[in-house]
């Protein structure tokens, strides 16, 4: 027998206090936007954007959520048997700004097994959740600077002429590596979004 | 175990464009997704500390000095898989209204009583028989400007982790009978009505605590099956 999954609701405009407080509200946060741990290693990276809805306003009001491998390409998960070598949990939760931006504190992420033994592009699936939103809408983040993104196989699903907003834009701000990732909800550079 | 996640499943969830919830149109993508086979990202997911929960964050009702005003309510519950397995150690966070309709949150400018004794947040974890439980007390109903004279049945959000990170689900509890179903485009925008119902808690007697509290049971399920043994 099969069992009916619950559906899915909003998360409506009213969330921060709960999962997002960040020192704003009288509760503490279960997640943060700084997924570092002292004994991870690979390469310290700052991820940073903003979210748009379909009027090119920005999103004040919503939450995102991303989930990593560690710089060996290793998931902190049950469903991923490889044993690893720090308590880096590879998972981030967000709330974006009056300006819609967001940004995140972790490592960058190793490539990761694919389909058929083929290997994945290092990325980041990111989870985007607001009000006016009944469910999450799923992403992920590439980077401009690995040459496997050419050989990725789920960029390959991509129609050529919108890879590019999977693909995060890198700078160098005081020394520190930083890639940029906008999400836009509609429009002619509709991020990308995948049906999982 | 191995897991695997039909998409067949999201059947059940509203659609991204759903008009009569008019925060949707602008929102929501236009473009086709693009159809994947799950890879390790999509089938692993995150896991918690042992301090994510600390005890009390369960009860709503104990987080200041006095009290909240409000009927003070049981929400329990089991949270499974769609083989109907339990699914043990899962983080359930929830936040709601107060007994009046108000949020806590700073943007909520309904005109009702914020309560001092009550800030509307809590989380638990599931027991190995995949159960939780919250106390505290239940949400009023509040308006909202999606349409003249719009108002929300009374509802607890819920958010979940399950076996991976495509079992993450956000949803609403509500309470059963509630008068205002059939005038909320959210609660609505859930097609089926099985698939609506079940979001839908059930007034549980039996959980009762006799003098004290009224008991109200939600169980929820979330996406993930087990691999037969002739796939693993
Ligand atoms: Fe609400």
């Amino acid at each position: 027998m099969t069992f009916g999954i619950t559906p899915s609701q909003t998360v409506g405009p009213y969330f921060a206090y709960g999962l997002t407080p960040n020192g704003k509200y009288d509760w503490k946060d279960t997640f943060g936007n700084n997924l570092v741990t002292a004994d991870a290693a690979g390469e310290r990276i700052r991820i940073e954007g903003r979210i748009f809805d379909g009027d090119g306003a920005p999103i004040t009001d919503s939450m995102l959520e991303i989930w990593q491998a560690d710089a060996q390409g290793r998931y902190a998960s049950p469903a991923d048997p490889r044993p690893r070598n720090s308590t880096f949990q590879g998972f981030g939760r967000t709330g974006t700004d009056a300006e819609g931006r967001f940004s995140f504190e972790t490592i960058k992420p190793g490539s990761v097994p694919g389909p058929d033994d083929t290997p994945q592009a290092p990325h980041i699936l990111v989870g985007v959740f607001a009000r006016g939103m009944l469910r999450q809408s799923y992403t992920r983040i590439y980077f401009d600077d690995e040459p496997g993104n050419a050989a990725d196989p789920i960029l390959a699903l991509v129609p050529a002429d919108r890879r590019g907003t999977l693909v995060a834009a890198k700078s160098v701000q005081n020394g520190h590596p930083v890639y940029t990732f906008d999400i836009r909800m509609q429009g002619d550079t509709e991020t990308v979004f995948f049906e999982i | 175990m191995t897991f695997f996640f039909p998409t067949q499943s999201l059947s059940a969830f509203p659609p991204r464009l759903s008009p009569g919830y008019k925060s949707t149109p602008k929102r929501c993508p236009t473009k086709p997704l693009i159809l994947m086979k799950h890879t390790l990202s999509e089938l692993t997911g995150p896991v918690y500390g042992q301090d994510a929960v600390q005890p009390g964050d369960e009860d709503l009702t104990r987080q200041h000095a006095g009290e909240p005003l409000g009927e003070r309510i049981i929400v329990h519950g089991r949270v499974l898989d769609e083989d109907g397995r339990p699914v043990p150690n899962a983080l359930v966070e929830i936040w709601q209204a107060n007994a009046c309709g108000r949020y806590i949150h700073v943007v909520d400018q309904h005109p009702a009583p914020l309560d001092p004794n009550f800030t509307g947040a809590g989380r638990s974890k599931t027991d190995e028989n995949g159960h939780y439980k919250f106390i505290t007390v239940k949400p009023g109903a509040y308006p909202w400007g999606n349409h003249p004279n719009a108002w929300r049945p009374a509802h607890i959000h819920f958010s979940m982790f399950g076996h991976s990170f495509v079992s993450r689900l956000v949803t609403q509890m509500y309470f059963p009978g509630d008068p205002l179903f059939q005038y909320d485009p959210i609660f609505n925008s859930v097609t089926d009505e099985n698939a609506r119902n079940r979001m839908v808690s059930s007034f549980d007697l039996e959980n009762t605590v006799p003098e004290w509290a009224l008991a109200y049971r939600f169980d929820i399920v979330l996406r993930g099956r087990n691999q037969t043994p002739m796939e693993s």
